[in-house]
């Protein structure tokens, strides 16, 4: 089991014959994802590297291959635009991996996605991975395996290195979440929590947050009232200076909020492990009893 | 980015908000000059990106424009918050009957715009929001229609209680909202909105944020960027696409992806060291973009050791290798440096490393932990 994405997910890949769309196409058609379709307006009718037929609009592409997820390499300028196509395509999961989206886009884009069931993952975010079944984005499949910790985090290459960790340790995962490093995103923390706590497979869950807002103390909360199944916690930015946005958009301490010790003292509070640097993940879910 | 006072209120004025005049000066004479255009008693106020600009002595009232010129002399210049004063704004002191705030911003937590109004004005609005929670109102903008005109009444009302000041601060907001949007920002700000002993509303002091990511579509507002406001090396690495923040430790460090990049500063604290900044060389990293970053990380004489960090998915460590071979072979270090690689063609970096002369971790831990003892614990 697992969430967001599987076996059944049937994907469409907005930007298909870009640099980074046609790179990460082949990794996750080489990864097994069931991909579709692709869309490049101007391009419909080709194929990708005889392998998946491409489309002009991805009404279209839904249309004749039946997707039901969507993944946008477009380049930020496009990527809100990207988003409405996919949600008035009726494509049920969308995931925005386009770094540089005007917040003030996005504003706009949540609550039209709202209104049309869709899901929105990102933007700004490495995607999602569900081990052994699909993978949707650029997460790299081969430091993943098939298990039972659910993986929520707001950053790319620090989630790498805890799921290395998590495999390397014979601890496999159910799916890893990247939610994204941008202020305003499609699905939080506790979007992730209620999705781990509801899947039969997933018996732990690792929360990787970061300095800025306050959506982990909120999760916290959530979790403390909600969720069962044990939990863990990293936030980066221990040592982030107040006022400065450290490379992700929403990583910025605001005045005396969004510290990663006002973090690490709610997760503390509500029951979460509190990770103190990557290295400590396998460890606090022994100590919670969870096996590989 | 934040802009300036004075652009910000040239962005206020131009939305059609009723601004003082006022003019910025680079030198005393300058200053001299706008006070005497001016007339009267006038305001030099230091144009930095920090706030406390008062309490640190960057605000002074003048009588005339000799005393004018005196005060720009010593303002110009000044250090507040580690920035160097380069601007002077002068403008006329203006008659208070009143001061209160009025702000935008993009709230994350309600994901929209949410203005924030209140009658106690003219002081820091988050100790207001601590202390006094009830003189502000805050009201979320839906923000596919704006602010609508009832909508900007109430905050209105809830600033004046007579309808003579309250329909020309509704009016005022509703073009706030407007600037708001038209600048990209992710904040915008009134502080104080006044009124005149004469009954008029006016917008005394104005601070913009604008989001980052609006720049590239916005070449208007992209053009306000003062780089002398900035930390050189900071410039640099934002000019090659690096991410850039310098601070005050000795373990200089280089990592890809800005999440690795916290937890790895964070790391050289764990083990008792003291990172000397923040750098993030991006997703798809070539050889050049290192080079840049190794010119930029040794160019501060407080790194006593070089970390890199690299978790290869889409960045190839093969790629970072390169980079860091063809830096060093251009420059000799002068520092030592430990290399942590490992991920996507993780064998072949390994392999340039050695041929150099470099050995390569694999182990995040292990390799900090090499660098803060190398840095001399971060002394």
């Amino acid at each position: 089991m697992s969430i967001f994405v599987d076996r059944n997910t049937r994907l469409v890949v907005q930007g298909i014959t870009g640099r980074d769309g046609s790179f990460h196409t082949r990794q996750m058609l080489d990864y097994g994802t069931n991909v579709v379709a692709g869309v490049t307006p101007g391009k419909g009718g080709q194929s990708f590297e005889g392998r998946v037929p491409i489309f002009n609009t991805v009404a279209e592409a839904v249309t004749e291959t039946r997707a039901n997820a969507s993944v946008i390499y477009v380049p930020a300028r496009f990527a809100g635009d990207a988003v409405y196509e996919a949600a008035d395509a009726g494509v049920e999961l969308v995931v925005c991996i386009s770094e540089g989206v005007p917040v003030l886009d996005m504003t706009r884009v949540l609550p039209y996605l709202r209104e049309r069931g869709a899901r929105l993952i990102g933007p700004n975010c490495p995607g999602v991975i569900s081990p052994g079944q699909a993978k949707v984005g650029i997460i790299p499949g081969q430091i993943c395996r098939e298990g039972s910790v659910g993986v929520v985090s707001r950053s790319g290459t620090l989630t790498y290195e805890v799921v290395h960790q998590l495999t390397r340790a014979g601890f496999g995962q159910t799916t890893c979440v990247g939610i994204g490093g941008d202020p305003i995103i499609g699905t939080n923390f506790i979007d992730c929590l209620q999705g781990f706590q509801a899947d039969p497979a997933t018996r732990a869950i690792v929360m990787i947050g970061e300095i800025g807002g306050t959506d982990e103390q909120q999760a916290a909360e959530f979790a403390k009232a909600k969720v069962t199944k044990p939990i863990v916690g990293f936030i980066a930015g221990q040592t982030a200076p107040p006022g400065r946005r450290m490379g992700h958009a929403g990583a910025i301490i605001s005045g005396a909020s969004g510290t990663a010790a006002e973090k690490m003292a709610s997760f503390e509070r509500c029951g979460i492990g509190v990770m103190k640097r990557p290295a400590d993940v396998v460890p606090l879910l022994k100590e919670r009893r969870v096996t590989p | 980015m934040n802009l300036h006072e004075y652009q910000a209120r040239a962005l206020l004025k131009a939305a059609g908000i009723p601004v003082p005049d006022g003019e910025v000066a680079t030198t005393p004479a300058e200053a001299e000059a706008i006070a005497r255009r001016l007339g009267g008693t006038v305001v030099v106020k230091a144009q930095v990106h920090a706030g406390g600009r008062g309490k640190a002595g960057g605000v002074k009232l003048a009588k005339d424009a000799a005393e004018a010129r005196a005060h720009a002399g010593r303002i110009l210049g000044m250090i507040i918050k580690g920035l160097t004063v380069e601007k002077v704004l002068v403008v006329p002191a203006a008659e208070i009957a009143s001061e209160s705030y009025a702000g935008v911003i993009l709230d994350r937590a309600s994901q929209r715009p949410v203005f924030m109004v209140s009658p106690a004005g003219g002081i820091d609005i988050e100790e207001v929001a601590a202390k006094t929670p009830e003189k502000i109102l805050k009201l979320g903008v839906d923000p596919r229609y704006g602010l609508l005109p009832h909508q900007a009444m109430r905050l209105g009302f809830f600033l004046y209680r007579d309808v003579a000041q309250a329909r020309p601060a509704a009016v005022i907001l509703q073009q706030l909202y407007r600037a708001f949007v038209d600048a990209g920002a992710s904040l915008a700000e009134i502080n104080p909105l006044v009124t005149t002993p004469g009954g008029a509303v006016v917008a005394l002091d104005a601070k913009i944020g604008v989001d980052d990511n609006e720049l590239e579509r916005k070449p208007a507002i992209a053009a306000l960027r003062d780089v002398s406001a900035e930390n050189p090396a900071e410039v640099k690495a934002r000019n090659a696409g690096l991410s850039f923040i310098k601070l005050d430790g000795a373990v200089g460090c280089c990592v890809n992806g800005a999440g690795l990049a916290m937890a790895t500063m964070d790391l050289v604290k764990y083990y008792g060291g003291e990172p000397a900044n923040f750098l993030d060389i991006g997703g798809s990293s070539n050889p050049d973009k290192v080079v840049t970053a190794l010119e930029i990380i040794t160019s501060d004489p407080n790194v006593k050791a070089i970390l890199f960090n690299i978790f290869g998915g889409i960045t190839r460590c093969d790629d970072v290798a390169n980079g860091i071979v063809a830096a060093t072979s251009r420059t000799k270090l002068a520092v030592p440096i430990v290399i942590r690689l490992t991920g996507t063609n993780e064998e072949r970096a390994v392999q340039i490393l050695q041929q150099a002369g470099f050995s390569a971790l694999t182990d995040m831990d292990e390799a900090v932990e090499r660098a803060v003892a190398l840095a001399g614990g971060g002394a």
